[in-house]
């Protein structure tokens, strides 16, 4: 059940009312997994049945597999130094995959994907080493007690150190092979993940966003740490992140510039409205005349137990007896707005001491500077910051829920318009997609944005069970820039990487992934997908266990052949995955004829108007000069008059605009 | 499919020299001898899962002991809840204090193991907790008296609503300063898995005291009795 602070609070006061109000507010979402409407007339992948991701055979590099619409061009395990190691995140520059490992980094050369070649394996050891890359600048995040300024592994003993690293290093990668390590910055509670923020508006600066979720450090090993609450220090560690700047004419001098408290007077966040599933729910208890009554901004299915007692005392009420009448149920109805009122309204148990100042810290945050928005993954919210000002990050949405352990990480769609969060419950380290554990709990929340408010719309979870040898919960991915759609990649650790469709914000459909059996089948040793991103036409999985999986998609019902090479064709220079980058597709044949395959998917045109559309685009990509452009030219006027009345008129308009641009292009 | 790293038995040696942790792990003599390539680097990543067990501190282990005790005390308060007129928050909570503590425990008995440590065992019977193996179990930081847990057994509906956050609260909170005794202890927290499971403890119980707090200041005033 999906529920802001401000409906956990208020509904609270409404226990004495009745349990069945709760329950029946909870239905609708509880079915929201099963929601199965069809898009449109849409024909999807069907996935294999039974699913061959239960039961596979454990092995570390044996492990049985499977896979469903991808192929796999290489897994390479982990270099000698760095196996039996945790591997963790990736960042990509140029050619090569940067892979962070608690005993330091791996540099893989991916130039050929299907043979990964070390560049080099830089040893200083750290958890998490989180990585990002920037121009010619690496940054490695260290949290863990053994971190030392001098890379070595022989660990910390002391609980107060200076040789102690926990923050970010700064290292110079112009010659990739030999990264040189320029600098540190120490922060208070060290660094979990760090996010790198290019302005747009500033191209002598970067940014880094430092979370740090374990223990503040001591005073005396970094001056000015404190551990104590707001209220005992102003200047506390907690309740805040960290912003460190980047000069990148002089990368030594970084430093943090500023410790925004973006979570202050974080009680309630707003509403966020009812899932379409909710709302389904309460339109048909509507149309059988069922009560509703708007409790603390949404509307709520009232419970016939609660409704009968309530309309026997209007009976009693006029002093009559036995059933109530048409009359009563009026009176009742135009009563239920002040009864409600009065059973929520007033009281509470408020101590008069202020707002409590929010969650402690951020897991993770990811940045869109393209929308001028991130979205912060913090204790139990999911935050939307405004970050036109990269150095002072505003908080201005925030959204809660009772399913959600531990807000994780964010990811926006292309567009800008859905952001979806994810729910690491239970860490990382436990076993959370076996059968018995809910289908909301570790799992993706989905949200529409409009106007900068977030609405839920779903949850999506792994759907196949693994057992209880395999850690795994929502974990790190990235979008596929398919055009048109929201598609994205994402890791589950054991539970393998799972690729889905969320193009439509309440049903989210899985279309393809890979799934390795258990590390060790008699108890649960740590393995999996930390994470795994698309970069320059590959997916490419940082294994825990088993090293580097490079992936490439397979054409089929849900995506064909012309939109993986659209995709192809957005290439970068570098990425990481939290400094979301925009895709912005260049006018090809490829983009026009992933368009049309689209429409067949859709319906969106008939299946004869199809095949001549395709045999316009082939002709003109087959002629030059005057002829491509006329018949573009042609098709695009067409087309243009049949986006009426096509059922996916968006779609339509797409490719008319694709098509002119190509008439358009010499 | 490649797996071409070319590894033998003397570079397990070497690497795990490399590793420079503090104690040198017997493994040499259990590495396979074998020329398959790929069973090599098992070995070395098996020695050095090994090698990375042998960090601890005695201190890593009484935390690991009293945390089993700890979060078993959380089983328990958490387990009334369904009988006790707890409200569908309350018990959507206490749902997931079950699964995430019980996996915990399994996860901190398997550490203790993996390390030839004393394991302790929990038996619960109704409201009486027993923690074989680990007398220190039952007095850690915020966990509640027999007779508390006797008073929350008793009470029922809005009263339990109350009782039930407040003393998981002040139990949440014991989590949390368990962890950064350990942290503040020398030689604690070097072992990965130590240093992650405190970690995470840390954060969850935050967050759940935070959400905890939120549910108790919205509880009607008066004690909520109906």
């Amino acid at each position: 059940m999906f529920l802001n602070t401000d409906t956990v609070i208020n509904r609270s006061w409404l226990w004495p009312l009745t349990v069945g109000l709760a329950m029946s507010a909870c239905a609708g979402s509880a079915n929201t997994a099963e929601m199965t409407a069809p898009i449109g007339s849409m024909a999807m992948a069907v996935p294999p049945t039974p699913d061959p991701r239960v039961g596979l055979k454990a092995g570390l590099f044996d492990a049985e597999e499977a896979i469903w619409n991808l192929r796999m061009v290489s897994q390479t395990p982990p270099s000698q130094e760095f196996v039996g190691v945790t591997n963790s995140d990736l960042a990509f520059s140029g050619h090569y995959a940067i892979q962070g490992n608690y005993n330091g980094v791996q540099v893989w050369d991916i130039s050929n994907p299907s043979e990964p070649t070390l560049a080099v394996g830089y040893v200083c050891p750290a958890s998490q080493s989180d990585v990002s890359v920037y121009e010619n600048l690496m940054f490695v995040s260290g949290e863990g007690l053994t971190g030392r300024l001098d890379c070595s592994g022989e660990g910390v003993q002391e609980a107060v150190s200076h040789h102690r690293l926990r923050g970010i290093r700064i290292f110079d990668i112009s010659d990739i092979r030999n990264p040189e390590y320029i600098a540190n910055v120490q922060t208070c509670r060290g660094s979990h993940t760090h996010t790198v923020l290019k302005d747009p508006n500033d191209d002598d600066n970067v940014y880094i966003y430092v979370s740090g979720s374990s223990a503040v450090r001591p005073a005396e090993e970094l001056s000015g740490c404190s551990g104590a609450p707001l209220a005992e220090d102003p200047n506390s560690a907690l309740f805040r992140i960290e912003v460190i700047r980047v000069p990148l004419a002089n990368p030594k001098a970084a430093a943090i510039v500023s410790s925004p408290r973006i979570f202050q007077d974080l009680v309630a966040p707003p509403v966020h409205g009812l899932a379409p599933a909710d709302i389904a729910v309460i339109e048909t208890a509507k149309a059988r005349g069922a009560f509703v009554a708007d409790i603390n901004g949404q509307a709520r299915v009232l419970p016939d137990g609660f409704v009968s007692v309530q309309l026997d005392s209007v009976v009693k009420a006029r002093g009559g007896s036995g059933a109530p009448n048409a009359a009563d149920s009026s009176a009742f109805r135009d009563y239920l707005p002040v009864l409600i009122a009065q059973l929520t309204g007033g009281g509470g148990n408020n101590d008069g001491d202020g707002p409590p100042p929010g969650p402690t810290q951020c897991h993770d945050i990811t940045v869109y500077p393209a929308i001028g928005l991130a979205g912060g993954a913090c204790g139990g919210y999911g935050l939307l910051l405004d970050i036109s000002d990269p150095a002072n990050p505003v908080r201005i949405g925030a959204v809660s829920d009772s399913n959600f352990a531990y807000w994780h990480s964010a990811t926006f769609n292309n567009d800008g318009d859905k952001i979806m969060f994810t729910d690491e419950w239970g860490g990382g380290g436990g076993p959370k997609c076996r059968v018995s554990d809910p289908k909301e709990w570790g799992a993706n929340a989905i949200f529409t944005l409009n106007n900068r408010q977030m609405r839920f719309q779903s949850y999506y979870k792994l759907p196949a069970a693994q057992t209880p040898q395999e850690n795994c919960v929502a974990h790190n991915g990235s979008l596929i820039p398919i055009p048109g759609r929201d598609i994205m990649v994402q890791g589950w650790y054991q539970g393998g990487i799972s690729i889905i469709d969320w193009t439509d914000a309440s049903n989210p459909i899985e279309i393809a992934y890979h799934d390795r059996g258990p590390v060790d089948s008699t108890k649960m040793q740590s393995g999996g997908s930390w994470s795994v991103y698309w970069y320059n036409g590959v997916i490419v999985n940082s294994e825990i266990a088993r090293g580097l999986d490079i992936f490439e998609l397979m054409p089929s019902a849900s995506m064909s052949q012309n939109e993986i090479d659209a995709a192809k064709t957005i290439t970068f220079d570098y990425m990481n995955s939290q400094g979301q980058p925009k895709f912005v597709w260049p006018t090809t044949f490829t983009l026009a004829k992933a368009y049309v395959d689209q429409l067949e998917r859709s319906g969106g045109l008939p299946a004869t108007r199809i095949a001549s559309v395709r045999q316009d685009l082939g002709n003109a990509e087959r002629a030059s000069g005057n002829t491509r452009r006329e018949t573009l030219t042609k098709l695009a006027g067409e087309l243009n008059n049949e986006a009426r009345s096509s059922r996916d008129a968006a779609k339509v308009r797409t490719l008319t605009s694709t098509v002119r641009e190509l008439a358009n292009t010499r | 499919m490649k797996r071409s790293q070319e590894t033998h038995i003397v570079s397990v040696l070497a690497a795990l020299t490399a590793l420079a942790c503090g104690t040198a792990p017997p493994v040499t003599d259990t590495a396979p001898r074998s020329r398959d390539n790929t069973a090599e680097l098992e070995a070395l990543y098996r020695a050095r899962i090994q090698s990375a067990r042998m960090r601890f501190t005695e201190a890593d282990v009484h935390f690991m002991t009293g945390m089993i005790g700890h979060h078993a005390q959380a089983l328990v308060m958490a387990g009334l809840s369904p009988t006790h007129g707890a409200n569908d928050e309350i018990q959507t909570l206490s749902a997931r204090i079950i699964n995430a503590q019980k996996d915990e425990i399994a996860w901190m008995q398997q550490w203790l193991r993996d390390r030839d440590q004393v394991v302790p065992e929990v038996v619960i019977d109704g409201t009486t907790l027993m923690v074989h193996g680990a007398d220190h179990a039952m007095q850690m930081p915020g966990m509640l008296t027999q007779s508390q847990i006797e008073e929350l057994d008793t009470a029922r509906n809005g009263n339990f609503n109350r009782l039930f956050l407040t003393y998981m609260i002040q139990h949440h909170q014991g989590a949390v300063s368990m962890v950064h005794t350990l942290f503040a202890t020398d030689g604690a927290g070097q072992d990965e898995a130590a240093f992650k499971l405190a970690s995470d403890i840390q954060v969850d119980q935050i967050t759940e005291v935070a959400r905890m707090e939120l549910m108790l200041e919205a509880l009607p005033a008066g004690g909520g009795a109906q």
